[in-house]
């Protein structure tokens, strides 16, 4: 089947997921970014890269964190960037998603950054500007539904990289709310990809989706079997809309089972990382004494999302 | 008309006849097979040669859209379609707009159909008023008005106590009873298959427990009230297993599939393909696999197409926000001649799953069938030709299959109700 991101050349013209796309190019955008994260420490934090292109950031679910790093990496690339909530415009008054970019297109749009609840959004998206022989414009996943969050994934293995210098040696573990998490689907297919040689995945039954090993990871309950001498810990967030009812008891017994405490983290290799991709749950996913410690590098994740954001921009606008 | 098909290689699965010869038509009726009967003359003669004759196909569940639906398809439209599939009996789920609840929708769209005058429509009755589940429909009264069963098509009863009245006082006038093994609550919120590509592309599963735990609720019930039951749409190896076990404990119940889950699997969903997202959901390899291999050895009783057209605006969405369904009345006999083909079942054997096996789901005994004395529906079709899925091909309405773009065997080249050609397709 013909991947919907890359061009006939094999090239980039989207990105939508990370799931199978090759390591060569997870390791190009993971090259790219490297230099950007100097851009930000200049007194004039811009770079013309993008001058004279226009990004749509279309978020039809909220987002402020992920919208405000988008914009601000293609600012810094010197793009024109327009911000549009759909949740509050066109979608409330019933216009189809497929109108809303139409009309976007009319408007000169370069690149569309593509934030929705649905999950596979972002391709309907690109599959129509395929149809409409528009592939002078670049689509950008920003996060759908419980499918993909490209850019989160490659920040994640840009901080993993930085940290850890290679992939080829690490264990890794990606804890919580995996069933309903685009981050940790991500995450996963990028480090299968990148070659760590052992990913787990630990949380409880009812959070861990159906057939999840195929995906490549071991799968484990016991958080303390789990985080055994692992180089790398991946926190998930835990909505609010998860924590009572069906799928757990209580927000207490999930911090109790699979919260990352300092106890717990002392499992895990000494010089192990703890990330996080925000926002956090202090005392639900997450002690307080971790997320502030000296293992983790959760603000660092931030900083480096504004770097990979760019090389992912430039990338495809070139 | 008197009408002389010659040279014809005549299949009639019930009579499991499979010969070249002639087959002669008068008064709307088959007349004879082989050699034409006494003071025959016939006013047309159609020359059959290279072609099957067989009876036009019989499709135990396709939606019309009528009423309610209109800006998705129509009677005619579908109609056009049915033609040109070579089906000429179809069976029509009740979930319209309003459900087939109260007698006169249901002899409305009899009599709209027959005006028409191309397939043969019979109607599934709403087995609760508006399908809602919680008041019992007039059984007696709709079948009166031509319903040959009662369905809540893919609208679950909740409560159990609802469903095992309704089945029990279907039972006391032994009207059928079609229910679609889907769990409301375990199938609730879910838009694919709970596996390994829905767990990849982030679709929210509908889990096989949630048609094994109907099947389980709904046989239960069937042999406590004695209701005859048919099940529609069956997706999974699991659900075939307990039909299965079933029968082996005497019990009397039939079953069929459709062309989209004989053919297709999870897998197909590609990137989010929303042709794919269909009712019950496509299951994964193994399953479509236990499909096969039932209807061919008999398990299955009917293969359908369960068409349900769907307008663009409805596919054009994100996957779990489409509308679910696929068109398939063109397809049937193709995917029926593909199927037959890839299991290597002689044509006579697989013919019988969308004519003579069918018929006896719905209850039809005037076709179905090639007797003489039974109704002249007919399907004419070249098992050489083939043709290609296309939007602009298709005859419904609903350009939506997740089959477009394929070349399939089978080209029907006439199509005959009641003795009248109602499709031919000479030019080509």
């Amino acid at each position: 089947m013909h991947n919907p991101q890359l061009n006939k050349h094999g090239e980039l013209q989207h990105l939508l997921t990370l799931d199978g796309l090759p390591r060569e190019i997870l390791n190009a955008i993971l090259d790219t970014a490297a230099p950007f994260t100097e851009v930000a420490e200049r007194e004039v934090k811009k770079v013309p890269l993008l001058r004279g292109k226009s990004i749509f950031n279309l978020f039809f679910e909220n987002s402020t964190r992920t919208r405000t790093t988008f914009e601000i990496a293609a600012k810094r690339l010197s793009a024109d960037v327009v911000n549009l909530n759909i949740s509050t415009s066109s979608a409330a008054k019933g216009e189809s998603l497929l109108d809303t970019v139409d009309n976007l297109c009319a408007m000169q749009a370069d690149m569309f950054v593509v934030r929705h609840a649905a999950s596979g959004a972002p391709f309907l998206i690109a599959r129509h500007l395929q149809e409409q022989d528009r592939d002078d414009i670049h689509v950008i996943n920003a996060g759908d539904g419980r499918h993909a969050h490209p850019t989160q994934g490659l920040l994640d293995m840009y901080t993993i990289r930085h940290f850890k210098g290679d992939f080829t040696g690490l264990t890794v573990a990606i804890v919580g709310d995996v069933l309903h998490s685009r981050v940790a689907r991500s995450q996963i297919s990028a480090l299968t990809t990148l070659g760590v040689p052992e990913v787990r995945v630990i949380g409880p039954k009812t959070l861990l989706p159906t057939d999840v090993e195929r995906m490549g990871v071991r799968v484990f309950h016991d958080m303390r079997e789990g985080l055994r001498d692992v180089d790398v810990v991946m926190m998930l967030r835990l909505q609010n809309e998860r924590m009572s009812g069906a799928l757990l008891p209580s927000p207490q017994e999930f911090y109790k089972v699979w919260g990352l405490t300092a106890d717990k983290l002392a499992l895990a290799r000494p010089d192990a990382i703890v990330m996080h991709p925000g926002p956090m749950n202090r005392g639900v996913e997450i002690d307080s004494a971790v997320a502030d410690g000296a293992q983790a590098v959760i603000l660092p994740q931030v900083t480096f999302g504004i770097a990979v954001r760019m090389a992912v921009m430039s990338m495809l606008a070139s | 008309m008197n009408i002389k098909i010659a040279n014809g290689r005549v299949i009639d699965p019930a009579n499991e006849l499979d010969q070249v010869q002639d087959l002669y038509v008068a008064g709307g009726k088959i007349a004879a097979l082989g050699a034409a009967p006494q003071g025959f003359s016939a006013e047309r003669v159609i020359d059959a040669q290279g072609l099957v004759v067989c009876p036009g196909l019989i499709d135990v569940a396709a939606r019309l859209r009528e009423p309610g639906f209109e800006y998705r398809a129509t009677l005619e439209s579908e109609m056009d379609a049915a033609m040109a599939g070579g089906v000429t009996s179809l069976a029509i789920p009740p979930d319209t707009d309003p459900p087939l609840d109260e007698p006169g929708l249901v002899e409305m769209l009899c009599h709209r159909a027959k005006k028409l005058n191309r397939a043969h429509v019979y109607p599934v009755g709403a087995l609760t008023l508006g399908l809602k589940g919680e008041r019992l429909s007039e059984m007696a009264e709709l079948v009166d008005s031509g319903c040959v069963a009662f369905s809540q098509a893919n609208v679950p009863i909740v409560d159990n106590a609802v469903l095992m009245r309704a089945m029990q006082y279907a039972a006391t006038f032994g009207f059928r009873v079609w229910l679609q093994p889907l769990a409301p609550f375990l199938s609730r919120g879910g838009f694919a298959h709970d596996g390994e590509v829905a767990t990849r592309l982030g679709l929210p599963g509908i889990p096989t427990a949630a048609e094994t735990v109907a099947l389980y609720t709904y046989l239960q019930l069937a042999k406590v009230t004695g209701a005859r039951l048919h099940i529609t749409r069956l997706s999974s190896a699991e659900g075939l297993g307990l039909i299965e076990q079933a029968r082996a404990e005497g019990m009397d119940v039939t079953c069929d599939v459709s062309i989209n889950h004989l053919h297709l699997s999870d897998m197909d969903i590609g990137y989010f393909d929303s042709n794919c997202h269909l009712v019950p959901p496509l299951r994964s390899q193994r399953d479509r696999e236990a499909l096969r291999a039932g209807l061919r050895d008999g398990r299955i009783d009917a293969l359908c197409s369960d068409h349900t057209p769907v307008d663009d605006d409805g596919k054009q969405t994100p996957f779990s926000e489409s509308e679910p369904g696929a068109t398939g009345l063109e397809l049937l006999l193709p995917l029926t001649l593909k199927w037959a083909d890839e299991v290597r079942i002689p044509l006579v054997r697989a013919l019988a799953k969308v004519t003579s096996d069918a018929a006896r789901l719905v209850g039809i005994t005037k076709a179905g069938h090639l007797a003489p004395g039974a109704r002249a529906d007919l399907c004419l079709f070249d098992p050489e030709a083939t043709i290609q899925v296309s939007r602009r091909g298709l005859r419904s309405q609903g350009k939506n299959t997740p089959f477009l773009g394929l070349e399939l065997p089978g080209r029907v080249r006439y199509t005959l109700v009641e003795g009248q050609v109602m499709f031919g397709d000479e030019a080509a």
